[in-house]
C-alpha cells in the first residue's frame, strides 16, 4: 500500500471531497495564499479559487460564526484553525451555537461544519499554545469529536467528518504532520464512534487516542520484551464513543492503564474509567491507571516540558503496576 | 492486656455453636470462672466461662448468633484498654448472624452507645477502631489472606467473580496482590492446588515408586469416595450368616435352571434377599437430601463390579421383584458390558442400596463405603467352610460375613440391625425370600 504523510492524508480527503461536493469550502487562517499554516491546504486556491479556499483575519470567534451561517443556509464548512488554542476564543460559536441549533430549532436546522486544526504540545510552544483540549469538546453535547493519530485514520475520519450532517470536531496534532503511514488507495472511510485496536495484545490494554497512540505503541514494544503482550486499542472518536469496543479488551486483558495528553481532572481519562468500572467491574483484575499530562500549565523549560508530558516509560510503568509487576 | 472470649469445644464433636443468651452484658464486670453465656453445642446446652478478669467489653456474637469453634465472640480487658486489635481479629473470623452482633462483613457504623465511653475520657476505642484499623491495613505483609483486618477480603472483582464460578471461598486464598489483595493469579494458583490435591499419595519411606497418570474413571471414584467419607458419618454393623441353607437352595435351583442355561451365583441370592428385606425395612432404603430423609419405594441395587480401570457399579432396578433367574441373568449382562465400560449413564446411577462382594477374592470381611447419596452398603465377604459352635458342639458349615455401613444421619443402629435380623433370615432361609 501506498504511504502518505498525515498531512497529504488530510489534504487528499479535503480535495477529494471539494471535488466531490460543490458545497464544501475550507476557510481559515492563511489557507488560502500561504498554503496553510501547516501546508494542509498547498495548492488549494490554485485548484478550487477563491470563493471555496478562503482566508480569514485573525478573528476566530468572527470566521467560525460565519461558517457556522454557511452551514445553516446548507454549505458543507471546513473550518481550519491555525491550532486549538486559538480556537478558545471560538468557543462560544461552536458550543452555544453549532452545537445547539440543531436541537434548538427542533431538528430544522442541522450544521454540517468541520472545526479542524492540530491540539495539544508540539515542542516549547508554552503554556498558552501547548494545550490538549479534547475534554472541553468531548464535554458537550450536539457535537463530535473525532483525534485521528495515523495517516490512514486522518483521511478516513476527516472524509467522514465533512459527510455527516452534525459539527464534527477534528483533533489533529503538529507533530503528527510529518508522520508516514499506510493510506487505502481510493474512498477510504472511516466512521465516526469506531475504535480500533492498533496492536494486538493478551496481558494489560492501553487505552488512547490521537497522538498518544503512538506512544502507546512504544510501550507496547518495550513491554514485549518483556514478555508482556499489551493491547492498544486506538479510540479514534470521543463522542460517539466506542463503549463496546473498550469493554472487549477489558474483558480481554483484566487490566487497564489510559494514556492522554491532557490534564488528568475531569479528563477523557476519567470517563473512560468511570464506564469501565460501570460496565466491566467483574472483569477488572486491578485498579485502572491512567497516565496523563502533569496537572500543570506546559512549562517552557526543555527538561520540565518533557517531564510534563506522557512518556512511554511512564505508560510502560503504570502497565507494571497493573499487573502487579 | 485484654483477654478474647472463644467459641470453646463444649462437646467432644462440637464444630460449632450457637448463643442462646449472654449472661453477662457489655460493660459488665467479669472474672476468672463466671458463667458469661450459654452455648448450644450439638448435643446439649453448656455454660461458657470467663477465662480472664476485667470488663466484658465487647460481644462479637449476639444472641442467636454461630460461630465455629476457636473464634473470637467476645473480648474482656481493663475497662480504658483499646481492643481494637483485639475486636479486629474477632472479627476477621467467621462468626455471622445474631441478634446484636455486627455482622462480619457489614460496614462498621459508630456504635450509638458505648458504656466504655462513660469509663474512658479518651474517645472510644471501640468506635475508634477503623481508623485504628486502617494504618495497620495498608501495611500488611506482601502475601496475606486478603483480610483487610475489619473482616472483608480483599479481592479485585475479578478475583471474586472467578472464585464464585469456581464455588472457591476467598477466604480460603492467599492474596499477593498489594496489602495482599487476591487478584487473578491467586485464584488460578489456588484452583491449580486444589486440582493436584487428590493427585497426592502419601510419602512412602521407599523412594521407587510409579506414579500412574489418573484415569477419568479414577477420577470419578476419588470425587465420589471423598464425597461420601468427609460429610457422610459412617457406621458399621456385622453379621455371620450360616449359609447351608443357601449353598444347598442354589445347587437346587441350578439343577432346574441348567436347561435354560442359567446359572445362578451366592451373589445373585445375596442381591435378591437383599432386595426383598429392603423392601421390608423401607427405612433403610433412603438417601439423606440435606433437607430430608428420603425414602425409595421401589428397590433398584447397585452392585460393584470391578472393571478394569475401576469400579463400577451397574443398577439392577425392581430387584425385589424380578425372579432369581431374570435377576441372575439381568445382572451378568450388565456386569459384562460393564467391565468393558459399555453401560449407558442411566444403567449406572439412579441406585437406592448398593453391595460389593469381595468373595470371590477370598476377603473374609470388609467394609464398603456408602455410595452417596444412599443411606447403606453391604461388604458381602466369601463363603467359607468354618468351625462354628451350636448346641454346645463344633460343627463345620459354610459361613458369610456381611457388613452393612449406614449413614448415621438417616439410619441408627437399631435400624440397621432390624434390617440385618430380616437379612440374614432371608439367607438363613432362602424359602423366605418367597414370601
Amino acid at each position: 500500500m501506498r504511504e502518505l504523510t498525515y498531512r497529504e492524508a488530510l489534504s487528499e480527503a479535503m480535495a477529494e471531497e471539494m471535488e466531490r461536493d460543490e458545497s464544501v469550502f475550507l476557510m481559515g487562517e492563511e489557507v488560502g495564499v500561504y498554503n496553510g499554516a501547516y501546508k494542509v491546504s498547498r495548492g488549494f486556491l490554485d485548484r478550487f479559487g477563491p470563493q471555496r479556499v478562503v482566508d480569514t483575519p485573525i478573528s476566530e470567534a468572527g470566521f467560525a460564526g460565519i461558517g457556522i451561517g454557511a452551514a445553516m443556509v446548507g454549505l458543507r464548512p471546513i473550518i481550519e484553525f491555525m491550532t486549538f488554542n486559538f480556537a478558545i476564543l471560538a468557543l462560544d460559536q461552536i458550543l452555544n451555537t453549532a452545537a445547539k441549533t440543531y436541537y434548538m430549532s427542533g431538528g430544522q436546522i442541522p450544521i454540517p461544519i468541520v472545526f479542524r486544526g492540530p491540539t495539544g504540545a508540539a515542542l516549547q510552544l508554552a503554556a498558552q499554545h501547548s494545550q490538549a483540549v479534547e475534554t472541553q469538546y468531548t464535554h458537550s453535547p450536539g457535537i463530535k469529536v473525532v483525534t485521528p493519530g495515523t495517516p490512514a485514520d486522518a483521511k478516513g475520519l476527516l472524509k467522514a467528518a465533512i459527510r455527516d450532517d452534525d459539527p464534527v470536531v477534528v483533533l489533529e496534532g503538529e507533530l503528527l504532520y510529518n508522520v508516514k503511514g499506510e493510506v487505502p488507495e481510493g474512498e477510504h472511510i472511516v466512521p465516526l464512534g469506531v475504535a480500533e485496536v492498533k496492536r494486538e495484545g493478551s496481558d494489560v490494554s492501553i487505552i488512547t487516542h490521537g497522538k498518544m497512540v503512538h506512544v502507546a505503541l512504544q510501550a507496547a514494544a518495550r513491554l514485549a520484551k518483556d514478555q508482556i503482550s499489551a493491547e492498544v486499542l486506538d479510540l479514534r472518536s470521543l463522542r460517539p464513543l466506542d463503549v463496546d469496543a473498550i469493554l472487549t479488551t477489558v474483558a480481554k486483558t483484566n487490566r487497564v492503564v489510559y494514556l492522554e495528553e491532557g490534564w488528568p481532572l475531569a479528563g477523557v481519562g476519567a470517563e473512560i474509567v468511570n464506564i469501565i468500572q460501570e460496565e466491566a467491574f467483574d472483569e477488572l483484575d486491578a485498579p485502572v491507571l491512567r497516565v496523563t499530562q502533569a496537572d500543570v500549565p506546559m512549562p517552557y523549560a526543555k527538561n520540565l516540558e518533557q517531564l510534563a508530558k506522557p512518556s512511554a516509560q511512564r505508560v510502560v510503568d503504570a502497565c507494571n503496576r497493573v499487573l502487579y509487576r | 492486656m485484654g483477654t478474647k472470649v472463644h467459641m470453646e469445644a463444649l462437646s467432644p464433636t462440637m464444630e460449632e455453636g450457637q448463643v442462646v443468651k449472654w449472661l453477662k452484658g457489655e460493660g459488665d464486670e467479669v472474672s476468672s470462672g463466671q458463667v458469661l453465656a450459654e452455648i448450644e453445642t450439638d448435643k446439649a446446652t453448656m455454660e461458657l466461662v470467663a477465662r480472664g478478669d476485667g470488663v466484658l467489653r465487647k460481644i462479637l456474637v449476639g444472641e442467636g448468633g454461630t460461630a465455629p469453634v476457636g473464634s473470637v465472640i467476645a473480648v474482656i480487658a481493663e475497662a480504658d484498654e483499646d481492643i481494637s486489635a483485639l475486636v479486629r481479629d474477632g472479627r476477621a473470623g467467621a462468626a455471622v448472624g445474631g441478634a446484636g452482633a455486627e455482622p462480619a462483613k457489614a460496614p462498621q457504623a459508630p456504635p450509638a452507645a458505648q458504656p466504655e465511653r462513660a469509663a474512658a475520657p479518651r474517645p472510644s476505642p471501640v468506635a475508634g477502631a477503623p481508623a485504628a484499623a486502617r494504618p495497620a491495613a495498608s501495611a500488611p505483609a506482601a502475601t496475606g489472606d486478603g483480610e483487610d483486618g475489619r473482616g472483608r477480603v480483599r479481592a479485585s472483582p475479578l478475583a471474586r467473580r472467578l472464585a464464585a464460578d469456581a464455588g472457591l471461598e476467598l477466604g480460603r486464598v492467599a492474596g499477593t496482590g498489594p496489602g495482599g489483595r487476591i487478584i487473578k493469579r491467586d485464584i488460578e494458583a489456588a484452583l491449580a492446588e486444589a486440582a493436584a490435591a487428590p493427585a497426592r499419595a502419601p510419602a512412602l519411606e521407599l523412594a521407587d515408586y510409579e506414579d500412574v497418570p489418573l484415569t477419568q474413571i479414577r477420577k470419578t471414584i476419588a470425587k465420589r469416595l471423598v464425597q461420601s467419607l468427609g460429610p457422610v458419618p459412617h457406621f458399621f454393623l456385622t453379621i455371620d450368616v450360616d449359609m447351608t441353607g443357601m449353598v444347598r437352595a442354589r445347587e437346587r435351583i441350578n439343577a432346574f435352571l441348567g436347561a435354560q442355561g442359567v446359572k445362578v451365583s451366592i451373589n445373585d441370592m445375596v442381591i435378591r434377599a437383599t432386595a426383598a428385606a429392603l423392601q421390608r425395612h423401607p427405612e433403610c432404603n433412603a438417601a439423606w437430601t440435606g433437607e430430608g430423609i428420603r425414602r425409595y419405594n421401589r428397590v433398584h441395587i447397585g452392585v460393584a463390579v470391578a472393571g478394569e480401570e475401576g469400579l463400577i457399579t451397574p443398577v439392577i432396578r425392581d430387584a425385589d421383584r424380578k425372579g432369581l433367574a431374570e435377576l441372575s441373568t439381568e445382572f451378568r449382562e450388565l456386569a459384562q458390558r460393564g467391565r468393558e465400560k459399555k453401560l449407558k449413564p442411566e444403567e449406572y446411577t439412579g441406585s437406592t442400596f448398593s453391595i460389593s462382594n469381595l468373595g470371590m477374592f477370598g476377603i473374609y470381611e470388609f467394609t464398603a463405603v456408602i455410595n452417596p447419596p444412599e443411606a447403606g452398603i453391604l461388604a458381602v465377604g466369601a463363603v467359607e467352610e468354618r468351625a462354628v459352635v451350636k448346641g454346645g458342639q463344633v460343627v463345620v458349615e459354610p459361613r458369610m460375613r456381611v457388613t452393612m455401613s449406614c449413614d448415621h444421619r438417616v439410619i441408627d443402629g437399631a435400624m440397621g440391625a432390624r434390617f440385618l435380623q430380616t437379612l440374614r433370615a432371608m439367607l438363613e432361609e432362602p424359602a423366605a425370600i418367597l414370601m
